[in-house]
């Protein structure tokens, strides 16, 4: 039992060393951390960071991860901002390398329109079948109430 | 008098609702139970490899640039790192790869010189060159979501093939193949 528990404990710490040794031995990228000089182009790159997807960690923004990849994202936006580049120009950038899913701003395209078009269409149902309803209880004179 | 019609002609609109919700809750159920596919795959397969030049990962070792991968023969790129525990375990097949003749190149991602070295010393070294790439430069212009990957990239600076985790025995041969597919010019 103590030597399994052992040779547990030993196994964990070969696999976990070399992790915890390494992540960290890099410095950020230049624009990781550091935020623009100018208030203007930082509040524009920040919107954009906002609306970029993580892709190591899928559910965060950019804006949000700690994963070095992230922060290797978002100084490469930092610095195309701060060189004059469109912050749309910087999405399009990323989405012809990662696809769609790199960016949470919701498109209107061939295959996203359903998205649009089924809250408009579920009301215009609503309100036809609503209207026949009260129609049909001014017709028999509040016999359905 | 008039009731009956109406009320026979609207019995099934109750259920809908109820029919409306039922669904809704498989669709949600569905989504929880399958999770789906995780991998951002890249957009670049098909396109040519964007400009870039790394400086050398190790001494003794050269530098990766694009002009390196548009010799006329198709090449490997993986890319990879010391602190990533599945690069170890992809080593191997790495080497078999190389043994077959298959020239690699790597791009070592936000990595120091003598964590690299000590990276090959202990798991071998198959690469042609090695590029050091400090802010995943190279990674987000290609498109790689993460560490290991392994791209074709033909004679003509052409993305082929994307293989994203580790290499394992059984990856050997489809591997190989799109190698060999990649002699051919699209």
């Amino acid at each position: 039992m103590t030597r399994s528990i052992l040779a547990f404990v030993s196994l964990w710490l070969a696999a976990a060393a070399p992790v915890a040794a390494a992540q960290d031995s890099m410095p950020p990228a230049p624009y990781a951390y550091t935020q623009l000089d100018d208030p203007a182009q930082e509040a524009e790159a920040q919107a954009l960071m906002e609306t970029l997807r993580c892709v190591r960690c899928q559910s965060q923004s950019i804006a949000d991860s700690d994963a070095p990849m992230a922060g290797d994202m978002r100084s490469q936006v930092r610095m195309r901002i701060a060189a004059g580049e469109e912050p749309e120009a910087i999405r399009a950038w990323l989405v012809d390398r990662y696809g769609d899913y790199i960016s949470y701003k919701p498109e209107l395209k061939p295959l996203t329109w359903p998205l649009f078009a089924a809250p408009v269409v579920l009301a215009a149902l609503a309100a036809l079948l609503l209207r026949r309803r009260f129609r049909k209880g001014a017709r028999t004179g509040g016999d359905v109430a | 008098m008039s009731a009956p019609t109406p009320g026979r002609r609207s019995r099934w609109t109750i259920w809908l609702p109820l029919a409306l919700f039922i669904g809704f809750v498989a669709l949600v159920a569905y989504g929880l139970m399958a999770p789906g596919e995780r991998d951002v795959r890249s957009a670049m397969v098909g396109n040519p490899l964007p400009q870039f030049t790394l400086p050398a990962g190790v001494e003794g070792t050269p530098g990766l640039s694009r002009a390196d991968f548009t010799k006329g023969e198709p090449r490997l790129l993986n890319i990879f790192a010391s602190w990533c525990v599945p690069c170890a375990v992809e080593a191997p097949q790495l080497d078999t790869l190389a043994a077959q003749g298959v020239p690699i190149d790597g791009v070592a991602i936000r990595d120091r010189s003598e964590d690299i070295a000590q990276f090959l010393d202990r798991n071998g070294n198959p690469y042609r060159a090695i590029g050091k790439d400090d802010v995943s430069a190279v990674q987000l212009g290609i498109g790689s979501s993460g560490v290991p990957e392994t791209f074709v990239i033909d004679g003509e600076g052409i993305i082929r093939y994307q293989h994203m985790g580790p290499i394992m025995e059984r990856d050997i041969a489809q591997i190989m193949s799109e190698w060999r597919k990649a002699k051919e010019p699209l």
